[in-house]
């Protein structure tokens, strides 16, 4: 009833284009960022932000980069665990070498050197597609891996090998280190999502997503109608990587603290991020986050009710556990193949006739 | 509706964690999933039955029941730390991750919530530095003492000179297994033996080319810091090329039944380093059938007795349950605080006699904490497997390691530690 565009007049050619066109989703979403800026950080505690939001918010930036590489761009990657490693290792050389360098730049910057190393690594998908470029993204996911373990330069030659965060502080409160509270990495993340989900959405909406999904539609056809393959390939390779090399950067430095590349970073990080956009929904913002916050909640949730409240043994709820998230993809790539953002944008058709469907 | 059904499920199991300060609270880090399995579930079954044990026949540890909360990390740092932060409001005294991984992640978040640490033969070394680690302890012995007793072995079996011999380093890739790296280079400056690094990637499965170069260069000796599959891996591979068993030696993480049982009679003569005793032959044990098996009460699938990595997790609790008694003797309350728990940890004191009122004599070495040495003296003992018997043979006493070597290298990588961190020094 409230849900429809009917009486939604639009005057400008601006308000006519806008994100949310309908005024009750545009008002949903700014009390839902309210929400999160303005609640949230009163009521977050160690536990919620450790296990649960802000492995949700640096997902969240991870499942972007790869949707717009694989979802919008078409090009299928694996490499994503090794780029997020490159963004943590440039994070970590930059917070060691310029100490007096802000935070804010350190992930920025450790973000466009993942972009850089993207496109290098990017390169071979203008003579490659499908199966034979993901196996050339594995290789750089192994290759990256393998370079951080064996050059000791990039852990400054610390004995374990580990990457430890120093601590760093924003307008005096700590984002890094050990002494953080958990609303300000709440905040410090929040703030980096929201603004690049928004760069990313009207990205996606402009003349470089539309080449994007060109290219991804159909390159030769693209071609012919004037888009350069290799400027939306490798550019999407390039933003791709900048965000998956915040997201990387972020889950070092503000979430873990210390790395360990092998571990942290391996090809299960790569297939982790891949399943969030499946379930989420390839060539879908909204689906980053819905993808990011199935796969992150659900094994905090099975785990709780299974252990914390049902009292299972540990091991038995952590098998259950794989076996219910696997049956979930499972379950979802038979009966919604476009991931729970179409699952959203059904439900959104419905309410737009609800309560008179015909 | 269905929505609406998983957001129930999810409130009420947030709901379901609130915490109880009641007990003695030990969150067990336990690992009984995954590749390394085989060596989390006797430890998780060990430490847990100690308790079990204390609560059944003494009624708790001066007079307050212990509870185990157990959480399953299956090794993953990330796990790992969301068990720290799920379990760490419930009153949480001491955390025993068994992972130097998580370890790491722990040490700067167990300084800021004051909450102690001990790393039994494990994690990073240099925290053996109390002045800079307050709250990270890692008697009774580290890997450094692991490393050196190695070398120390070697010059007891060579008759104290191993110059010119070569010796191959089989890690696994990770800050675990590079602890080792540093001092070995420093032995093999001192003792004149030539060190070769041959690093295995997690899990530890895939072999080959590591065991095709010790085949190629057959280097006098082969140690190990290997975990979990890697273990049976290395020694099945070992076993394949003919490699003599007596000479390949393991660290303690490397030297359970589970590594060299799937061997069979070829792992006959492998060695491995231990701090603790082996087998099931204490008086303990009559206690534990009496109190906790014979109820039916064994953790886990109650097959795990008198197994090395069964002792070591009784071991990690035996210690945890006496800086209990400590604590609460020093600050004459029963309900102790996590911080009260740190004093205790500090002025334990293993003795012969306290082992043998124990029911567990002679079953480690005797030892002492202060606040400036959190590492324990180190001494370590080597065991060899005896294949026809099943069962591993402790062929020397615990024995000293290199300390002079150790102490410096401990004081370098601690003093890099603070400067990282502007830690200041305590205890003066």
């Amino acid at each position: 009833m409230i849900y429809r565009e009917v009486g939604d007049f639009k005057t400008t050619y601006r308000a006519d284009g806008q994100t949310f066109p309908i005024w009750f989703d545009r008002w949903r979403y700014y009390v839902v960022l309210a929400f999160a800026f303005c609640v949230v950080p009163f009521i977050i505690n160690d536990y919620w932000a450790q296990a649960v939001l802000l492995p949700f918010l640096i997902y969240s930036i991870a499942a972007i980069g790869l949707n717009i590489l694989t979802g919008y761009c078409g090009q299928v990657s694996l490499g994503t665990g090794g780029f997020m490693a490159v963004g943590a290792y440039a994070c970590y050389k930059l917070m060691t070498s310029f100490p007096d360098l802000n935070i804010v730049f350190c992930v920025l910057l450790a973000g466009l050197i993942t972009a850089m190393v993207g496109i290098l690594f990017g390169l071979p998908s203008l003579r490659i597609k499908g199966f034979y470029l993901a196996v050339a993204t594995l290789a750089a996911q192994f290759f990256l891996v393998w370079l951080f373990n064996k050059v000791a330069w990039f852990y400054n030659y610390s004995a374990s090998g580990q990457i430890n965060a120093p601590e760093r502080t924003l307008f005096g409160y700590k984002i890094t280190g050990a002494e953080t509270s958990a609303p300000v990495t709440y905040l410090f993340c929040l703030a980096l999502v929201v603004v690049l989900a928004v760069i990313a959405r009207n990205l996606t909406r402009g003349h470089l997503g539309r080449s994007w999904m060109a290219i991804r539609d159909m390159d030769i056809a693209a071609e012919i109608i004037g888009v350069n393959p290799l400027k939306a390939k490798l550019t999407a390779f390039g933003i791709s990587s900048f965000y998956i090399g915040i997201a990387g950067a972020l889950l070092f430095a503000v979430y873990l603290g210390a790395v360990e590349v092998g571990e942290v970073f391996g090809i299960l990080k790569s297939f982790l991020v891949l399943f969030m956009i499946i379930i989420g929904g390839l060539g879908s913002i909204f689906g980053c986050f819905a993808g990011a916050a199935f796969m992150v909640l659900l094994p905090v949730t099975l785990k709780n009710l299974l252990v914390g409240t049902l009292g299972w043994p540990t091991d038995i709820a952590t098998h259950l556990e794989f076996s219910i998230v696997g049956l979930m993809i499972i379950v979802f790539l038979i009966l919604e193949p476009h991931g729970l953002a179409q699952l959203w944008r059904i439900i959104k058709e419905k309410l737009r006739l609800w309560p008179f469907p015909h | 509706m269905k929505l609406k059904t998983l957001t129930a499920m999810a409130l009420v199991a947030a709901m379901g964690t609130t915490p109880a300060f009641a007990d003695l609270v030990f969150p067990s880090l336990s690992y009984r999933t995954g590749p390394y399995a085989a060596n989390g579930i006797p430890f998780a079954d060990g430490y847990e039955d100690y308790f079990k044990l204390l609560n059944a026949r003494d009624g708790g540890i001066g007079g307050e029941m212990a509870k185990v909360i157990e959480c399953e990390t299956g090794y993953n740092t990330e796990k790992g730390v969301e068990c720290y932060e799920s379990t760490k409001g419930e009153g949480a005294l001491v955390y025993q991750p068994l992972s130097t991984g998580i370890t790491y992640q722990l040490i700067p978040k167990s300084a800021a919530d004051g909450i102690p640490l001990h790393t039994m033969g494990y994690g990073r070394t240099s925290a053996a530095n109390g002045k800079i680690f307050n709250t990270v302890f890692n008697y009774p012995a580290n890997y450094w003492n692991g490393a050196s007793a190695v070398v120390n072995h070697l010059l007891d079996v060579n008759d104290g000179d191993i110059k010119g011999k070569t010796l191959a380093l089989v890690y696994h890739n990770s800050a675990y297994g590079k602890e080792p790296i540093r001092t070995l280079e420093e032995l093999s400056k001192k003792h004149g033996f030539e060190l070769t690094l041959l690093p295995v990637d997690h899990p530890g499965q895939e072999q080959k080319s590591q065991w095709l170069q010790i085949r190629r260069e057959k280097p006098d000796y082969v140690t190990m810091w290997g975990w979990g599959v890697m273990n049976a891996t290395a020694i099945q591979e070992a076993a394949n090329i003919r490699y003599p068993m007596e000479n390949f030696i393991g660290i303690w993480w490397s030297g359970s039944e589970n590594d060299v049982k799937p061997v069979g009679a070829k792992a006959d003569g492998y060695k491995a380093l231990n701090f603790h005793g082996v087998g099931d032959d204490y008086p303990i044990y009559d206690d534990l059938e009496k109190y906790v098996y014979s109820k039916g009460d064994a953790t886990g699938a109650g097959d795990q007795k008198g197994t090395i990595l069964y002792n070591r997790g009784m071991y990690a609790a035996m210690l945890a349950a006496e800086a209990v008694k400590e604590a609460q003797k020093i600050h004459d309350v029963s309900a102790i605080t996590p911080q009260q728990m740190r004093d205790g940890m500090e002025a334990l004191e293993m003795t012969e006699d306290r082992m043998e009122a124990l029911g567990m004599p002679n079953f480690g070495p005797s030892f002492s904490v202060s606040c400036e040495n959190h590492g324990g003296p180190g001494l370590v003992s080597v065991n060899q497997w005896d294949a026809d018997a099943e069962e591993w043979k402790q062929i020397t006493d615990f024995t000293e390691s290199d300390m002079d070597v150790i102490g410096a290298l401990v004081d370098e990588d601690s003093a890099a530690y603070a400067e990282e961190n502007k830690v200041e020094e305590a205890c003066s």
